[in-house]
């Protein structure tokens, strides 16, 4: 079951808001209904789920509703209509006293401006979830400690957050939402005032935080490249508040389900996204303990391969032989073909993004080999295929045009005058 | 003309309430006016009680502490130019009844503050009685004051306290309205209850908005105090009084120093310690 489900999901601002439900359900645009009844629709029938353990990513500009729909998730903002259904708990008809206990225990949040108290110093700030529980002194101290310390801020315990630039401000808010150990982590538009460098150095930590803790993380966003970096699912939000695609961020790139999207990811650098794992593809294999090189030149002829990587009977990868060897090796009657593989190779993981392999690929005349953290062999990358994939999508109108067509064109102009 | 002055006479109508509050009510305004005396008492008790010179040292160190040299040195030289001139009774009286007022005051109107914080509603309703308090001329409160309270140091305090009752009102007010929304989410989000959010976040974080009205209530007060002299508040304000209707320019001219030296006093220190949390708060 999926830890939080969204269900229908309306948040309308205004003046008797239940009034401008039926109008949107019949297609009325976000302007008319403004114009009609005063209300502004801030969420349009929000349907999800969100898996735990992942990264969900809100993406959505300014005014798509991205930062109401977060706070309907814990309830600062209570929904018009629909549900929200955490661990199948709905938090919309949820009793003050449930909802206070979900909010100290199970979810906290980071906000953009940090909001932490100026008059408390680092570590009480850290505590302040902790306290508001009733959760004693000694404990409290040692559980934000152990957080201060998970989020790289030792040494600034006793500081005030006045004196700490915006990026471990940031860092504190982070620490204050891990210390009471959430399962849900809401995140709004939490890098967005900070500077680029720092944001990014923060989108890192945040994937190696993940990579141990294991939260679900909300992540709210009005930043693509953030949004395909750190999450594992997006949901993009259009300017009506209505969620137009839901997906993988590879998913979202190479197939936008509306022209919204496709305007939103068309500047997009791809390369950045798209990994091996996802272009990789099968080649040829030999296996140690039943190939020798009479079915390895078959295998390459049949192919059209001068290569051949061998594999042993799981599939882990031991090397790469030539063509050439291979005969070499038939003439002089022996069998083993793992005594003339060679290691020198380039091998990639496939989350390797493709900018990455480029240069690796450029170079070197065989294809890259995919293989995961046990050397299994998963596939094969090479320079035509990563050429292929960036090339995919490219608008043709704007890349060079033949010199000749140049020329043809121009006699067409003084033609017309 | 006449006749609607008649019917509809306000002053006649206001004279009638207060009648039918000396009536009715005088209880109530004896027990008043008996918290009120017992707590001035005690507090000129502590001021009168030792002698001069150990008070001056207080007060010095105390501004040495809060402000730092100079006024500590002012301090020093000002109370001693009080003692000197022969005024020092009559300062400690004042003083004792500014700090009564200015403590029923806060009583008062930081509950009302964040009352009127919390509701929009009580703040509109709040709003033109504060309006109302602030722009009345002083003299008039001593009336129904002395008529409640008779005449004495109790319905000086009184009348003090209401004419110096809406800055901190105020500012209070305004300090918790101007709480950065995200810090009230943070605490929402974390599952604060509503007095967990008030007592550790709002009223932290408005302080030294709070501490600037407090500030301003104590000079109202003080400047009130004085005008009290007229319906026998006694201290300083007696002095000044006695200077203007026996033309005694010398008598009138040493009051006034004595006012303004508490004053200059009273100011400086309250606002440095209202800018104690705020410069450890903004120190880089």
């Amino acid at each position: 079951m999926a830890l939080v489900e969204v269900k229908d999901l309306y948040k309308i601002f205004g003046p008797n808001p239940k009034k401008a439900i039926p109008l949107i359900k019949k297609g009325v645009s976000k302007q008319d209904i403004k114009k009609k009844t005063g209300c502004t629709v801030a969420i349009n029938s929000a349907t999800f789920e969100i898996h735990r353990k992942e990264t969900f990513v809100v993406m959505g500009l300014s005014g798509s509703g991205k930062s109401t729909f977060i706070r309907c998730l814990n309830r600062l903002i209570k929904p018009t209509a629909g549900q929200i259904l955490i661990d199948g708990d709905d938090i919309v008809t949820m009793d003050n006293v449930k909802l206070m206990n979900l909010r100290r225990r199970k979810m906290s949040m980071v906000f953009q401006n940090f909001g932490l108290l100026p008059h408390r110093n680092v570590v009480s700030n850290v505590e302040f979830g902790l306290e508001l529980s009733g959760v004693d002194k000694d404990e409290r101290r040692q559980k934000s400690m152990e957080a201060l310390k998970l989020v790289g801020l030792e040494g600034f315990e006793f500081s005030l957050p006045s004196e700490l630039s915006g990026g471990m401000q940031q860092r504190v808010g982070l620490a204050r939402a891990l210390a009471n150990d959430p399962e849900i982590l809401l995140m709004d538009e939490a890098f967005s005032a900070l500077d680029p460098l720092i944001r990014s150095q923060m989108q890192d930590e945040l994937l190696e935080l993940q990579a141990k803790m294991h939260k679900t993380i909300i992540f709210i966003t009005h930043d693509l490249d953030e949004a395909l970096k750190i999450g594992d699912r997006i949901a993009i939000l259009g300017p009506d508040g209505r969620v137009r695609q839901i997906g993988t961020p590879e998913n979202i790139l190479s197939n936008p389900a509306d022209d919204y999207v496709r305007k939103f990811v068309q500047n997009v650098d791809k390369t950045k996204v798209v990994t091996a794992g996802t272009i990789k593809r099968k080649s040829p294999t030999l296996t140690t303990s039943k190939d020798g090189p009479k079915s390895a030149l078959h295998l390459m002829e049949k192919h059209g391969k001068s290569i051949a990587f061998i594999l042993d009977s799981s599939r882990i990868l031991k090397g790469l032989v030539h063509i050439e060897d291979v005969v070499e090796l038939k003439k002089r009657g022996e069998g083993d073909l793992c005594s003339i593989a060679t290691q020198d190779f380039y091998t990639a993981s496939p989350d390797t993004s493709i900018s990455d392999l480029l240069t690796a690929a450029i170079e070197t005349k065989v294809p890259i080999a995919v293989i995961d953290d046990n050397n299994t062999f998963l596939g094969v990358v090479d320079r035509e295929m990563i050429i292929a994939e960036m090339n995919d999508g490219i608008d043709e109108d704007s890349g060079p045009t033949v010199f000749s067509e140049v020329l043809e064109d121009e006699t067409d102009t003084t033609e017309q005058e | 003309m006449e006749t609607i002055k008649e019917i509809l006479d306000i002053g006649a109508a206001f004279e009638a309430l207060i009648n039918w509050l000396r009536e009715n009510a005088d209880w109530l305004f004896d027990f008043i006016a008996m918290v009120v005396d017992g707590f001035l008492d005690g507090v000129n008790w502590i001021f009168q009680f030792p002698p001069a010179v150990l008070v001056i040292v207080l007060f010095t160190l105390l501004a040495w502490k809060a402000s730092g040299r100079g006024i500590a040195i002012f301090t020093a030289i000002g109370f001693s130019l009080i003692l000197y001139m022969g005024y020092w009774s009559e300062t400690m009286d004042t003083l004792s009844l500014v700090i009564a007022a200015v403590f029923f005051a806060l009583l008062l109107g930081i509950p009302l503050g964040i009352w009127a914080s919390k509701s929009d509603t009580a703040w509109k309703v709040l709003r033109p009685i504060l309006d109302f308090m602030q722009t009345l001329p002083a003299f008039v409160y001593l009336i129904p004051a002395v008529l409640l309270f008779r005449l004495g140091p109790v319905p000086g305090v009184i009348a003090t306290l209401i004419f110096s009752l809406p800055p901190v009102v105020r500012l209070t007010n305004l300090g918790i309205r101007q709480v950065p929304v995200e810090i009230i989410e943070a605490c929402r989000a974390f599952g604060a209850t509503s007095n967990q959010r008030l007592l550790k976040a709002e009223l932290p974080v408005a302080l030294p908005t709070i501490m600037a009205g407090v500030n301003q209530t104590i000079m109202l007060a003080l400047s009130m105090v004085v005008i009290s002299g007229m319906i026998g508040a006694g201290g300083l304000g007696n002095i000044v009084l006695k200077g203007i209707t026996q033309l005694r320019i010398d008598m009138g001219f040493e009051g006034g120093i004595s006012i303004v030296i508490l004053a200059i006093f009273l100011d400086r220190v309250t606002q440095a310690l209202s800018h104690i949390g705020k410069k450890s708060r903004d120190k880089k």
